[in-house]
C-alpha cells in the first residue's frame, strides 16, 4: 500500500492539479468578463451611481446590511430595497428620518446627515444594484 | 528550544492572544446589540463593533501565523532566523498600525476616518473585512514583505523541508492575494468578483496550506512519526485543497450578477471541498495512533486532534450544508452563513494557532510541557471554548432555519425586522454561550501565566 501511492505521486498531483485548476479559473474569469456586459447593468453605471457607491463605502453601510446577500445580517437586504420601496423617494425619506439617538429598544440605523445630492446618489446606486441580473435572487421582495 | 531566534515568536503569540480576547469582547457587544438594538448606540454602532470584531480576528490570526513561522522555520531549516531584529521591528510596526486603525474605527465616525486617511485618493474602504484605510493596507503589505523576506532567506539558506515549502507557499499566496484588496472598481459585480479572490481564496485556499503545514509540524514533533509518511499526507491534503477550492470560489458567484454557469462549477467543486478537511482528520488520528513516543504535552495533542475535527465540522460539514446553489438560493446571507463563518474560523484557524501556542510556549519557557495542573486547566479551556462554539453555531443555525422559512420560503414571507423579533430567543442563547466561550479563552491565558510558588508541588 505504502509503495503503490508514493510521496512523489502525491507531489505531482499537487503541482499538476493546482496548475490545471488555476488555469481553468483564469479561463472562466476571462469568459465571465466577456459575459458581464449583458448582466451587470453597466449601461446605467453613471457618475452619480459611482458617487453613490463611494458614499455607501465611506459610511460602511455593509457593516449592518447585506447587498446582494453579502455583508452583515443585522439589517435588511438592500440589493432589492428599490423594488421593496417602489422607487427612490421612499429610500431617501427613510435614510433622512433616522433619529440621531436611535429608537429605544430597536436596532437602530445612524443619522448620517446627508445633503440632497448625496441622498440622491445613494438612492441611484441602490437602483442600479437592483437592476443587476442576479438569477432571480432574492426569492421574494422581503430580501 | 533549539535556536535562540525562535524566541521572537513569543511576542507574536502574546499579541495574538491579547487581541483574541479583545475580539471576543466585541463579539459579546455585537451579540447584545442583536437583542438590545440600542445597546451602546450611537457611541458604538453595530457596524463599528463588527468591524473591530472581524478585523481583530484577521489581525490576531496573522500574528499567530507569523509567530508560528518564526518558531518552526528555524527549527526546520536548521539555522537561526535570518534577522531576528527585523522580526522584532515588524512586530512593533504591525501592532502599532493595527492598534491605530482600531482606535480610528472607535474614535471617529467611519466617514471621518475615510476623509482623514484620504480614501478618495485610492478608494478601498467600506467593504466587508477590508475596511482598513489604504495606508493600513499598505502597512500590511510592507510587514508581509519584510516577514516573507526574513522567513524566505532562512529557508533558502537552510534545509528545505516539505513543511517549510508548503508553509511558505501559503504565506506568499496570502500576501499576493491580499493585493486584490486594492482593486475596487465602480462596477459592483466586478468589485464583488475580485473581493472573493481575497476572502475565499484565503480561507479555502492558501490559508489551508498554512494550516496543514503547522499541523504537520506539531504532529511530527509530538508523535515522532517518520517525516516521509507525514509529508505524503501533507501533499494529499494541499492537492485536494487547491483542486477543489479554486473553482469552488464559484459558490460565491451564484447571485451577484455573474454568469449562471457558476451555479454548476461552484456547486460541484465546492461540494468536494470537505475532502481535504476530512483527510486532515484521518491524518491527525492516524499519526497519533502510530506515535513513536509519548509526548508529555498532552494538551497540545488534544488541540491538534481538535483542530482537525472542528475544521472538518465548521468548514466541511457546515460549509456543505449551504453550498449547493439550490440551497444557497434560500440561505444566502442569513444566520446560516454566520453559523458557518464562526465554526469554520474557530475550528480551523483559531484552533491551529492555539495548537502551536500550546506546543511552543512551554518550550520557549524552558520546559517540554507545563505542569500537570496547568495542562488540565488548558484542557478545560479547550473544552469550554469548543463546546460553547458548537452551541453558538447550533443556535445560529436554528435562527437561520427559521429566518429562511419565515422570510424566504413560506407562501406569505414576512419582513426582515419582524422575523428578527420572532427569533430573538436564539440570539439570547447565543449570548449565553458566548459568555462561556470567553471564560474558556481567559482560562487559556491563565494556564500560561507563571505558577505561584508551591502551587506546582501541591498539584
Ligand atoms: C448601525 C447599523 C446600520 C448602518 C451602518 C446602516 N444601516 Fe440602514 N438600517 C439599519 C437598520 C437596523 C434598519 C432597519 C430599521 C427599522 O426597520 O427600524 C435599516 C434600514 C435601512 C433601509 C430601509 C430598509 C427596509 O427594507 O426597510 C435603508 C434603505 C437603509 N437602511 C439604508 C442604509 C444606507 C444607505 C446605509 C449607509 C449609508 C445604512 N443603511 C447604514 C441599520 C444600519
Ligand atoms: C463570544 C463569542 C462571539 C459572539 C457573541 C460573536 C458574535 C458575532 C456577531 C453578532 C457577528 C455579526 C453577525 C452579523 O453580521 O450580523 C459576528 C461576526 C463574525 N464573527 Fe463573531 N462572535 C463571537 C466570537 C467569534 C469568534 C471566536 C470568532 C472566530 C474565531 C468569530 C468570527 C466571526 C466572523 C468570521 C464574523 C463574520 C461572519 C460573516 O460575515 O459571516 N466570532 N460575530
Ligand atoms: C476554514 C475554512 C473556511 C472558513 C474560515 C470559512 C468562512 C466563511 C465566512 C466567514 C463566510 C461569510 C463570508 C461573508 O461575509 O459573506 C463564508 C461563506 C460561505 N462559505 Fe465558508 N469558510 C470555510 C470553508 C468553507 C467550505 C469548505 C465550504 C463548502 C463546502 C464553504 C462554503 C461557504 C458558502 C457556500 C458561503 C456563502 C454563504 C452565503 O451565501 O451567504 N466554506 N465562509
Ligand atoms: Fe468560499
Amino acid at each position: 500500500m505504502q509503495e503503490i501511492f508514493t510521496k512523489s505521486m502525491a507531489r505531482n498531483i499537487y503541482y499538476g492539479g493546482s496548475l490545471f485548476f488555476v488555469l481553468l479559473f483564469l479561463v472562466l474569469t476571462f469568459d465571465t468578463h466577456k459575459a458581464l456586459p449583458q448582466r451587470d447593468n453597466r449601461a446605467n453605471l453613471t457618475e452619480q451611481v459611482a458617487a453613490g457607491k463611494r458614499l455607501w463605502e465611506e459610511n460602511n453601510c455593509i457593516g449592518c446590511h447585506t447587498l446582494l446577500g453579502e455583508g452583515a445580517y443585522y439589517a435588511p437586504e438592500l440589493g432589492n430595497v428599490f423594488v421593496r420601496y417602489g422607487g427612490k423617494e421612499g429610500i431617501k425619506a427613510f435614510i433622512q428620518s433616522r433619529p440621531a439617538n436611535g429608537i429605544p429598544g430597536r436596532r437602530s440605523m445612524p443619522q448620517f446627515n446627508f445633503n440632497a445630492e448625496e441622498l440622491d446618489a445613494l438612492a441611484e446606486f441602490l437602483k442600479y444594484a437592483s437592476e443587476i441580473n442576479t438569477d432571480k435572487w432574492p426569492p421574494n421582495v422581503q430580501g | 528550544m533549539q535556536y535562540q531566534s525562535q524566541g521572537v515568536a513569543k511576542l507574536y503569540f502574546m499579541a495574538a492572544i491579547g487581541l483574541f480576547i479583545a475580539q471576543i469582547i466585541f463579539g459579546l457587544i455585537l451579540g447584545l446589540q442583536y437583542v438590545m438594538g440600542d445597546f451602546l448606540f450611537p457611541a458604538i454602532p453595530f457596524n463599528v463593533a463588527r468591524m473591530v470584531h472581524t478585523n481583530l480576528l484577521i489581525v490576531w490570526l496573522l500574528f499567530g501565523f507569523m509567530g508560528a513561522s518564526y518558531y518552526l522555520v528555524p527549527e526546520e531549516a536548521g539555522r537561526e532566523l535570518y534577522s531576528p531584529g527585523l522580526a522584532k521591528l515588524m512586530f512593533w510596526i504591525f501592532l502599532i498600525a493595527g492598534a491605530l486603525t482600531i482606535v480610528g474605527y472607535l474614535a471617529v465616525p467611519y466617514a471621518t476616518l475615510a476623509k482623514i486617511t484620504r480614501n478618495s485618493l485610492l478608494p478601498t474602504m467600506g467593504r466587508e473585512f477590508l475596511e482598513q484605510p489604504w495606508i493600513t493596507k499598505v502597512g500590511i503589505v510592507v510587514v508581509a514583505l519584510a516577514f516573507l523576506f526574513n522567513v524566505g532567506m532562512t529557508v533558502l539558506t537552510g534545509r528545505k523541508t516539505v513543511v517549510t515549502v508548503v508553509l511558505l507557499t501559503g504565506l506568499v499566496g496570502l500576501a499576493v492575494l491580499f493585493l486584490f484588496s486594492f482593486y475596487n472598481p465602480d462596477n459592483l459585480v466586478l468589485d464583488k468578483y475580485y473581493w472573493w479572490w481575497v476572502v475565499h481564496l484565503w480561507v479555502e485556499g492558501v490559508w489551508e496550506l498554512i494550516l496543514a503545514a503547522i499541523l504537520a509540524f506539531v504532529l511530527i514533533k509530538t508523535t515522532g512519526v517518520d517525516r516521509e509518511v507525514i509529508e505524503k499526507w501533507l501533499y494529499v491534503i494541499i492537492a485536494m485543497t487547491l483542486i477543489t477550492g479554486i473553482i469552488g470560489t464559484g459558490h460565491h458567484y451564484y447571485w451577484i450578477g455573474t454568469p449562471t454557469y457558476w451555479q454548476w462549477f461552484g456547486s460541484i467543486f465546492s461540494a468536494l471541498e470537505p475532502i481535504p478537511f476530512f483527510v486532515m482528520v484521518l491524518f491527525a488520528f492516524n499519526t497519533i495512533n502510530q506515535r513513536k513516543r509519548e509526548h508529555p504535552n498532552k494538551a497540545t495533542v488534544l488541540w491538534a486532534m481538535g483542530t482537525a475535527v472542528m475544521a472538518f465540522l465548521g468548514a466541511g460539514v457546515w460549509g456543505f450544508l449551504h453550498t449547493l446553489a439550490p440551497v444557497n438560493y434560500y440561505t444566502h446571507g442569513t444566520q446560516i452563513t454566520a453559523a458557518h463563518g464562526h465554526l469554520a474560523f474557530f475550528g480551523a484557524y483559531a484552533m491551529v494557532v492555539m495548537t502551536i501556542i500550546s506546543y511552543a510556549v512551554p518550550i520557549m519557557n524552558g520546559q517540554e510541557a507545563k505542569s500537570n495542573r496547568l495542562q488540565v486547566m488548558e484542557m478545560w479551556s479547550f473544552w469550554l471554548m469548543t463546546v460553547s462554539m458548537v452551541f453558538i453555531t447550533l443556535f445560529l443555525t436554528g435562527a437561520g432555519i427559521l429566518q429562511v422559512y419565515l422570510q424566504r420560503y413560506t407562501a406569505d414571507p414576512l419582513p426582515f425586522m419582524l422575523v428578527q423579533d420572532k427569533i430573538a430567543l436564539f440570539y439570547w442563547m447565543r449570548v449565553g454561550a458566548g459568555v462561556i466561550f470567553i471564560v474558556g479563552a481567559l482560562l487559556f491565558v491563565l494556564s500560561f501565566l507563571p505558577e505561584r510558588k508551591g502551587a506546582a508541588q501541591a498539584a
